[in-house]
């Protein structure tokens, strides 16, 4: 088996990638609409591969705050997960998982962070259920961690995980909606070696 | 009037006078600055990741504590600035999530910090600032008509070190 590696990375892989983002996307949906109680839209997931320097700026300029939630995973594969939104995105769910006026831009409180972790959850467990489904790798994610803070200095977290194995980052974009859209975006980061286990589970060989 | 000069993410600049160096949103990578109060040269690098070596892909020097200081060091030099008079601060190595220290992730904050100062140490250049660690992101802009490096965080009173 040959060393993979993001640098040269084929379609076929980020096929992949799209297709467990898509149906990941599609459990996070249905999970935040049972969460909500009402019905979201969601669009087809962007996978996008770019400089790991470059993921510092890829959602929003680099001083813009924002919500990152990472969590380690472990079991059959190793790495770690991140998922982020907007502070518009986060202030929307929020309100509404706590029933307030959608338009209410209030610090968030010590619930509110707790709320922010539940949604994290939710959305990165059912990101790795579909993860899990398609390779039937056992995969088992730790408590998510939340932070807010600058977008480069959340994003510094997966560029310096990428940047041990390369030059370059995948990040998977995907929007949800009802009467608001809410863009959230997930990065999977797998140690190196668990590459090759996603990829030879799924019946490809490097 | 100078220019607001920015430095990414494995990026570094030389700037002189009245420039301002800015690197926006530090995590816990390092915004390490070289300053020659004589030239007023300074020069900021903005690295990800301690050591060079370690790494199988290391073709961007600027990524690296290593490579990336004596790329800085060299550069200053080459703008006319002298090595016995140049000072170092640093800024940034935060741990940005409540990782379990004991991991390589956890702990790269750290090790970006210390990696500076040994570099620094073996270069005999002297490290007069620093503001490293904790859990938050820093945007950092060197003045380089004074030395003085600026710390901006989310929520918190800026402050000159």
């Amino acid at each position: 088996m040959g060393e993979f590696s993001l640098d040269n990375v084929n379609e076929m892989y980020l096929d992949i990638l799209r297709e467990i983002g898509n149906i990941g996307a599609g459990n996070a949906t249905t999970a935040l609409a049972g969460m909500l109680n009402q019905t979201i839209q969601m669009n087809v997931p962007k996978v996008q591969l770019m400089e790991a320097s470059q993921l510092s700026s890829a959602i929003c300029p680099e001083e813009e705050v924002i919500v990152g939630v990472f969590l380690e995973v472990t079991m059959d594969i190793t790495g770690s997960m991140m998922f982020l939104m907007r502070m518009d995105s986060a202030h929307y769910l929020v309100n509404k998982l706590m029933g307030r006026d959608p338009e209410c831009r209030d610090d968030f409180t010590e619930m509110d962070m707790s709320a922010i972790k539940e949604i994290g959850n939710i959305i990165t467990a059912s990101y790795l259920t579909a993860l899990s489904g398609m390779t039937n790798l056992k995969i088992a994610p730790s408590i998510p961690h939340v932070a807010i803070d600058m977008a480069g200095a959340i994003l510094s977290v997966p560029a310096i995980q990428f940047g041990q194995f390369g030059n370059n980052a995948l990040m998977i974009q995907t929007e949800f909606g009802d009467d608001v859209s809410i863009d959230g975006y997930f990065i999977l980061m797998p140690e190196e070696d668990s590459y090759e286990i996603i990829l030879s589970s799924l019946g490809i060989h490097i | 009037m100078g220019n607001l000069i920015k430095v990414g993410m494995a990026d570094l600049k030389v700037g002189r006078s009245t420039d301002v160096l800015t690197t926006l949103g530090l995590g816990s990578c390092i915004g390490l600055t070289f300053y020659d109060p004589q030239t007023k040269i300074g020069g900021l690098v903005h690295y990800m990741l301690p050591d060079s070596t370690k790494i199988k892909n290391h073709s961007n020097i600027a990524k690296f504590a290593d490579t990336g200081i004596r790329e800085l060091l060299r550069q200053v030099l080459q703008s006319g600035a002298e090595q016995r008079r140049l000072v170092a601060k640093i800024a940034g190595g935060a741990c940005m999530f409540e990782i379990s220290a004991n991991t390589a992730l956890g702990n790269v904050g750290k090790s970006n910090a210390e990696a500076a100062k040994e570099i620094l140490k073996e270069l005999r250049i002297p490290l007069i600032a620093e503001d490293t660690g904790l859990n938050y992101g820093r945007t950092v802009e060197l003045n380089c008509e004074n030395g003085e490096y600026l710390i901006k965080a989310v929520g918190k009173f800026s402050k000159v070190i």
